[in-house]
């Protein structure tokens, strides 16, 4: 922690971590192969590449999750064997998973010292840790109520009670996951401020997403993974967005859409004063009032948790509201017997839902049986009135397998075994076909790669094309901006404000999914 | 692409599982003195060695199958049913008031009455654990324990009142009129010139239950309720999202639960006994659970796992008779070891193996 050499090239220092051919295999698939990157200390690097590119596995190698089948890790210069996460974390390597590993009901003192008490009682290794607290605070702009309960936080603040927790192990090497997947821009902003800070106090860093600005942002070096093999490291000021994807993909990918303006028809959907409570008893949406026409893409930004997911379970029909929603200038029933997934499909509302494994797929069942998943009562796939037609399901599935490029195209192989992006498709090419009047997509792109990224686009925007409505949730503002006609921002159940992408910004979105109020408009 | 060929997770992986419990019986059995072979042998002699052996076998195989289906359609519904016993004894009940409420003419006409009189007590006795599951969030598994032990009690009740033949010192009923009599094995195979044990109480319930195996294939694998059920037991928001309603799932997979228990008394009062007894089920409702565990659910997979089972159970009985040093309790401990290894510790043998057979197709690649 000698500050003197680590804002420039640590010449002759070691590198903090270097790991020398590395490699892991699951079964017949191969994981990691022959992997050796090296960072320098004080340093930010990255790491990109898709999903399944195998960069999680190589973190949770370096966390000491798995062990590789073969390979080496130095830390600074030291050959060191890394079993499980104790012996990462003595040798000072702390990791922030995108999930995190919190305790909702403990403070945040409780849960720094959790698994790094001095001893059976607490009350020295708590009055230390706040001692300590107190310092990494003021250090590193980290500052949290040490007190407060990690449930009465926001998400940014988890996400440094996180941080906390690694640098109060003294981890000289810090790991984060995707960490700025649930965070609004603002809150991004702070988080890189805290690793610039830290990076200055000669810290290593290494920073997995999937983001190519945040690359280009904040780090020093990066790595490019695809298919488990390193394919390049470069210095990140050689180098560009459109570089680096074609490096991941392998080939070239267009990162914005292509799309014509749109052509605006009748108003398809209108919803008026919804409010939702859920189940414990909290009111979720308050008050909200939309329309989608025909024709247009209907962007709802904000970061998740505001409401969003609420609202298409209602339009979705497992979710009781008040208010009104008509579609096609017809009201829909919003808590009685005719309120579930069944008649809304009947009214011509298709859903992409937002969680694909959990909502949108069984992933126990076959392709060809999620392709009939909400469907299942379609004539056309039922043999007579007592046995479905499988083989008419399988044969519609091989159909929209090949018209979304599902790959593998087997209607046989379970849900699970596919990846994200051609799950993704599956449950895409089940809703899109219906040619519905008005399709729901939450989240479509998450834990997609890039080259299936610019498929689905490419797939709403033609779905919008055809004069249907469209309304798109997502949490990742670059995908709104580009993707939506207009974007509307949610925030704690309300509508901050609704914007023409054209004229907007990311500050400008920012600040309405803070919070902050409408009125000052765009600058 | 699946881990392991179907083969070997359908036949090789029990396979291993038997032999690997056999071989700890056979350790227990060495253990107090005796000879392992000599079990083994007894058992399997006792269970498949004469028609009499075969015909008991069977009769339990059948009992099991019912209680394994019932315990099954519920898994896949991820309602776990342990009511089986309970339904069965009610199921009893619903048999005996349709065979002695007329003088049936010929079991033809009797059989079809039997089982709606077995179905609807057994699905009834079921639908209150489902409903209290489905409205109030009222755990099924302590629902349906409490209601075999008020089942029990009902039966005990009814055969000590008016239930109760006035002919017999014990609590059962009256005697079925003899047009309600099931044909067994016996009668069944004698005219084809075949001679079967007598005294075995298999009966034409035997292809009841087969014929429910299959339909309850057809019902899971090829309607839109199987599909329904399938889709919730397998993941309840997915089945939210695509409009199944969990209510009526669950409610609908407890009555078919319980009304395929309930059909088990066609087999030991109907065809077997010829009146209701105090505590017929013997404790076939729950190796149901055991027996849907080890045939993963699947109806197939139940009638080879019930023939298991209905061998152990007729094997077992032998080896007593055979071996006197063995008790009853050491039965039940060689029948346990087996239930164990095929049933709780299936990984053990299944996660080895599928890594085997990844690293020979690794080597054939």
């Amino acid at each position: 922690m000698s500050g003197e050499n680590t804002a420039g090239r640590p010449e002759t220092v070691a590198p903090a971590i270097e790991l020398v051919g590395i490699s892991k295999a699951f079964g017949p698939v191969q994981a990691n192969k022959d992997i050796s990157i090296s960072v320098a200390r004080g340093t930010v690097h990255g790491i990109i590449g898709e999903n399944g590119a195998g960069k999680s596995t190589l973190m949770s190698i370096l966390y000491g999750f798995y062990k590789a089948d073969a390979g080496e890790i130095f830390i600074a210069g030291q050959k060191t064997d890394i079993p499980d996460s104790q012996a990462a974390i003595a040798a000072g390597i702390g990791m922030v998973f995108q999930h995190f590993k919190l305790i909702d009901n403990f403070s945040v003192l409780e849960n720094v010292v959790l698994g790094a008490e001095d001893g059976p009682m607490l009350k020295g290794s708590l009055a230390k840790a706040r001692k300590t607290l107190t310092s990494l605070a003021q250090e590193y702009e980290l500052d949290v109520d040490p007190d407060a309960l990690i449930q009465d936080l926001s998400v940014g603040h988890q996400q440094r009670v996180e941080i906390l927790k690694a640098l109060y192990r003294q981890a000289d090497i810090l790991i984060l996951d995707e960490p700025t997947g649930v965070l609004t821009p603002a809150e991004a902003d702070h988080l890189f401020r805290i690793l610039r800070n830290l990076k200055a106090e000669g810290k290593t860093i290494i920073l997995i997403t999937h983001k190519l600005r945040e690359i280009m942002d904040i780090t020093d070096t990066v790595s490019v993974m695809r298919r488990g093999e390193m394919m390049s490291t470069v210095n990140t000021a050689d180098t560009s967005p459109e570089d680096l994807a074609e490096r991941m993909v392998g080939r070239k990918v267009l990162l914005s859409v292509q799309k014509k303006p749109a052509t605006v028809g009748d108003t398809i959907l209108e919803i008026d004063n919804l409010r939702v409570v859920d189940d414990a008893g909290v009111e979720r949406v308050k008050g909200i009032s939309l329309t989608v026409r025909a024709g247009e893409i209907l962007g709802i930004a904000g970061v998740s948790g505001n409401g969003q997911s609420e609202l298409l379970s209602v339009l979705g029909g497992y979710m009781n509201a008040t208010g009104s929603i008509t579609i096609n200038g017809q009201s829909i029933d919003l808590t009685g017997k005719h309120s579930n997934g069944q008649s809304r499909r009947a009214r011509g509302i298709a859903h992409v839902p937002e969680d694909r494994q959990s909502e949108g797929l069984v992933m126990d069942f076959m392709a060809w049986e999620n392709t009939a998943l909400g469907y299942q009562r379609d004539p056309a796939y039922q043999k007579n009135r007592l046995l479905m037609d499988n083989a008419a399901i399988r044969a519609d599935t091989e159909a929209k397998m090949a018209r979304f490029d599902v790959r593998p195209p087997h209607p046989h192989l379970h849900a699970k075994n596919f990846s994200g992006g051609n799950q993704q498709k599956i449950v895409l090419a089940r809703e899109i076909e219906r040619n519905p009047d008005l399709l729901l997509v939450g989240q479509p792109t998450r834990g997609v790669d890039i080259g299936a990224i610019e498929f689905i686009h490419q797939q709403i925007v033609e779905l919008r094309d055809q004069g249907k409505a469209i309304l798109l949730v997502s949490v990742e503002l670059e995908e709104i901006m580009s993707l939506a006609d207009r974007i509307a921002v949610m925030f704690d159940g309300h509508i901050m404000g609704e914007r023409d992408p054209a004229k907007t910004n990311e500050r400008d979105l920012g600040l309405l999914m803070a919070g902050v109020n409408d009125q000052q408009g765009a600058d | 692409m699946d881990k392991m060929p179907r083969w070997a997770d359908i036949f090789l992986v029990p396979l291993i599982n038997l032999m690997l419990a056999f071989f700890v019986a056979g350790l227990v059995v060495l253990a107090i003195g005796q000879n392992p072979f000599d079990m083994i042998y007894f058992m399997i002699k006792g269970a498949l060695g004469s028609t009499s052996g075969i015909g008991f076998t069977l009769y339990y195989a059948t009992n099991y199958m019912f209680a394994g289906l019932a315990v099954a359609i519920a898994f896949h519904a991820r309602l776990f049913n342990i009511g089986g016993e309970g339904q069965a004894g009610i199921g009893g009940i619903g048999v005996t008031i349709v065979l002695l409420a007329f003088d049936w003419p010929h079991w033809t006409i009797a059989l079809p009455a039997a089982i709606i009189g077995g179905a609807v007590f057994g699905a009834a006795w079921a639908a209150i654990p489902a409903y209290l599951q489905a409205k109030r969030g009222s755990h099924i598994v302590v629902t349906t324990i409490m209601f075999n032990f008020i089942a029990a009690a009902l039966l005990g009740y009814l055969l000590n009142g008016i239930l109760k033949s006035p002919l017999s010192q014990n609590a059962e009923s009256l005697g079925f009129p003899p047009g309600a009599h099931l044909p067994t094995a016996h009668e069944v195979l004698a005219p084809l010139g075949i001679a079967f044990s007598k005294s075995a109480p298999l009966n034409i319930s035997f292809l009841l239950a087969l014929l429910c195996a299959w339909g309850l294939w057809v019902l899971l694998w090829r309607t839109r309720l199987g599909y329904d059920i399938r889709t919730f037991g397998r993941n309840e928001k997915a089945a939210i999202y695509a409009g199944i309603s969990p209510v009526r799932v669950t409610v609908i997979a407890m009555l078919i639960s319980g009304a395929l228990a309930g059909m088990l008394a066609i087999n030991v009062v109907m065809g077997e006994q010829e009146r209701l007894i105090a505590g017929f089920v013997e404790g076939a409702g729950f190796v149901g659970i055991a027996v849907a565990l080890m045939g993963r659910s699947h109806p197939f997979g139940i009638v080879l796992a019930a023939l298991l089972f209905g061998m152990l159970t007729q094997g077992g009985f032998e080896l007593l008779w055979e071996m006197p040093a063995i008790s009853k309790e050491m039965v039940l401990v060689i029948q346990a070891l087996i239930i164990l290894f095929t049933g709780a510790l299936d990984n053990m043998v299944r996660e080895p193996l599928e890594q085997l057979f990844t690293r020979i197709r690794k080597a054939q690649s």
